[in-house]
């Protein structure tokens, strides 16, 4: 009884229940779907948006943290995608042939074997790349995406131009297999940068020269972080393969990458939230767009796509709409709620301070004081604050306007 | 072991066909505090370069406690017992004050620690971590930092800022500490603080210091000895006064 006790005060101790909301909100999420699935029924194309929307937010998060929190440009995160959706579905298909394991199994060694072999990629791409810069490292990642993709094209064990077909994973249970590996992506994506090395990443981002001055690895954590990226890259492909039935190279073109990107820029670099809210409308509102305008309307939908997008990103940044988005800030409308009476204890404790400062300053002293003269035997220069030597004593007393509460 | 903490002999580097330093003989003895001066370009933070390995020097070499370090990394100079602080404050500007001294306790031993340890949360990341934060807060407690320590770095004020920086070098548990130009931006009532809290911190920490300084009164107040560079040359060396009162170091400041 007791020990439990304390391990919930543990959990819960800094920061409270807001550390763990990310997944309270997607565990509520999915337990909303499956609720529906169960008493509704939803559509097969709905259950298969959601397998898509968690591996996008899979994809997102992971390319956030080369993004956002280390701050390289990387344009090859499909790329991974590639290598870990054809290599997890070979995986699995194979196993499937050979032995008569159930398909979560299957699918699971899959994911693992398509993670490593992503991250091994990471590690052999990473070492030469990482030792460029900023707009460099984008042009050699964009390379490897590409190249990549034309290998698989070109390779006939993996179906060639045609593509390479799998198995569907049941419909019915695909998209919860999808979130629980999206929660443990983001426990793991969380933990690493609310760490020691996720100290050292951001680091390296906010001040690399510095970082190396107090001697932080920057090359190990720069692969580190984009092994670990290309990992759950991996990962993604192969509920991507389940999730689609045929793996075709097209997917993972360069455009794919610009996309996750997008998911990541409009949510925020270095947000892990942002990240998932960001993918989870992108990829919801691309497939809306692609069953809506359908036939004749095809070629309007990328017009439409980036239409929205436009806007999106200036609602979200342009400086110029800064007031209407904090007007429309929920946390904001909160605390102006709560907030409408004045508080008496904050004015009285300000009308102390007002009090007391003034009566501190000798104020001949002040005046008097010469700035170069010796200080380090000379008694303390009183009061921290600079004053101009044209101030009065009048000036210096009056007290400052305070704002009146509105 | 060497008699001196920091030995360099004959140092120099030259860019194309600029000698920015030259011949530089530095005997700093340990707990010494030993001041560099010179006007600005005379190559000061160039030597400190050197020392940290951010540049490679063309000619001559150095040791810390008779250890040749010349050709390391700035991450091995620094793990050998060399930190340093920057003319230019580089400190991590989006984060809080207390995680900028993390960083700088990133490799003490103690404090050693797998990623995949971090990454799914075992015990010792927690233990490492509330560790990692006292530590931290007993440091900033020195600079008279710990009331700010949630603060972003970048919303300190500069004087601030500046002990924060040495505060961040200090967390990298160093033998030798190099400080370039502490006290520049600081009001004469900080720079008569940070005068105490080197000597404070050269006795607490058994640190030598090496400091770069154009406030002649707080190298005077500080350093046993001092160097004088010009043009990439050593102008004078040997105690404070004796080169302070130079004719030939007074040419080089005053011009004539």
């Amino acid at each position: 009884m007791t020990m439990e006790g304390t391990k919930k005060k543990n959990l819960f101790a800094k920061g409270g229940w807001k550390n763990y909301i990310t997944y309270i909100v997607i565990i509520a999420f999915l337990a909303i779907m499956i609720i529906l699935n169960l008493t509704v029924g939803l559509g097969r194309g709905d259950k298969s948006t959601l397998a898509r929307i968690a591996f996008s937010c899979i994809l997102a998060v992971s390319l956030n943290l080369v993004v956002g929190f280390l701050g390289e440009l990387s344009l090859g995160h499909a790329g991974f995608m590639c290598v870990g959706a054809y290599l997890g579905c070979f995986v699995a298909n194979t196993l499937r042939d050979a032995t008569a394991l159930p398909e979560l199994v299957v699918v699971i060694i899959a994911m693992i074997i398509a993670g490593i072999v992503a991250a091994i990629m990471g590690f052999v791409i990473g070492v030469p790349a990482l030792r460029l810069r900023g707009d460099y490292l984008a042009i050699a990642t964009l390379a490897f995406g590409e190249i990549v993709r034309c290998i698989f094209k070109n390779l006939k064990i993996f179906g060639g131009a045609k593509g390479m077909s799998t198995k569907i994973y049941n419909n019915n249970t695909l998209f919860i297999l999808a979130f629980i590996v999206l929660l443990i992506v983001v426990f793991c994506c969380q933990n690493l940068i609310n760490s020691k090395h996720g100290r050292a990443v951001i680091a390296i981002r906010d001040n690399e020269i510095a970082a190396k001055a107090m001697g932080i690895n920057v090359t190990f954590y720069k692969l580190l972080i984009f092994i670990v990226a290309a990992f759950f890259a991996g990962i993604a492909g192969v509920l991507y393969g389940s999730t689609i039935g045929t793996i075709r190279q097209e997917t993972f073109s360069f455009n794919y990458s610009i996309e996750i990107l997008v998911m990541v820029v409009l949510g925020g670099m270095g947000s892990i939230n942002g990240s998932l809210v960001a993918a989870t409308i992108i990829t919801y509102l691309n497939i809306l767009l692609q069953n809506q305008l359908s036939g004749s309307l095809a070629p309007v939908k990328n017009i439409v796509y980036a239409l929205i997008l436009i806007v999106i990103v200036i609602f979200s940044n342009a400086p110029a709409l800064k007031n209407f988005r904090e007007s429309i800030n929920p946390k904001a409308i909160l605390a102006r709620i709560s907030k409408k009476k004045p508080d008496a204890s904050v004015t009285r404790s300000d009308e102390a301070k007002w009090d007391r400062i003034p009566t501190k300053i000798n104020i001949d002293e002040v005046l008097s004081a010469d700035t170069r003269s010796g200080y380090a035997d000379d008694p303390v220069p009183p009061g921290e604050d600079v004053v101009p030597m044209e101030a009065t004593k009048d000036e210096l007393y009056r007290p400052l306007d305070r704002k009146e509460e509105k | 072991m060497s008699e001196y903490v920091l030995e360099t002999q004959n140092l120099g580097i030259s860019f194309g066909g600029l000698k920015a330093v030259q011949d530089a003989n530095i005997k700093i003895k340990k707990g010494q505090i030993y001041g560099m001066i010179g006007p600005n370009g005379a190559g000061k933070t160039t030597v400190f370069n050197m020392l940290t390995g951010v540049y490679l020097p063309t000619t001559g070499t150095f040791f810390l406690n008779g250890e040749e370090l010349k050709g390391k990394t700035q991450e091995q100079i620094n793990h050998k017992g060399i930190a340093r602080t920057f003319q230019n404050i580089r400190l991590f500007s989006n984060m809080s004050v207390i995680r900028n001294v993390m960083v700088g306790l990133h490799n003490q031993p103690q404090y050693k620690c797998n990623f995949l340890t971090s990454m799914f949360r075992l015990p010792r990341h927690f233990k490492i971590e509330k560790a990692m934060r006292e530590h931290a807060k007993e440091l900033l407690r020195v600079f008279d930092l710990e009331d700010e320590r949630n603060n972003l770095a970048c919303n300190l004020p500069y004087g601030k800022q500046r002990k924060l920086e040495i505060a961040r070098a200090l967390a990298t548990n160093p033998k030798l500490l190099l400080l370039d130009e502490p006290a520049a931006g600081m009001n004469p009532q900080e720079t008569a603080d940070l005068v105490q809290i080197v000597k404070k911190i050269r006795d607490d920490f058994d640190l030598t210091v090496l400091l770069i300084e154009h406030d002649m009164k707080f190298v005077a107040g500080l350093c046993e000895e001092i160097t004088v560079l010009n043009f990439g040359t050593v102008l004078a060396q040997g105690k404070t006064e004796d080169c302070l009162n130079d004719p030939e170091v007074v040419k080089a400041y005053i011009g004539g």
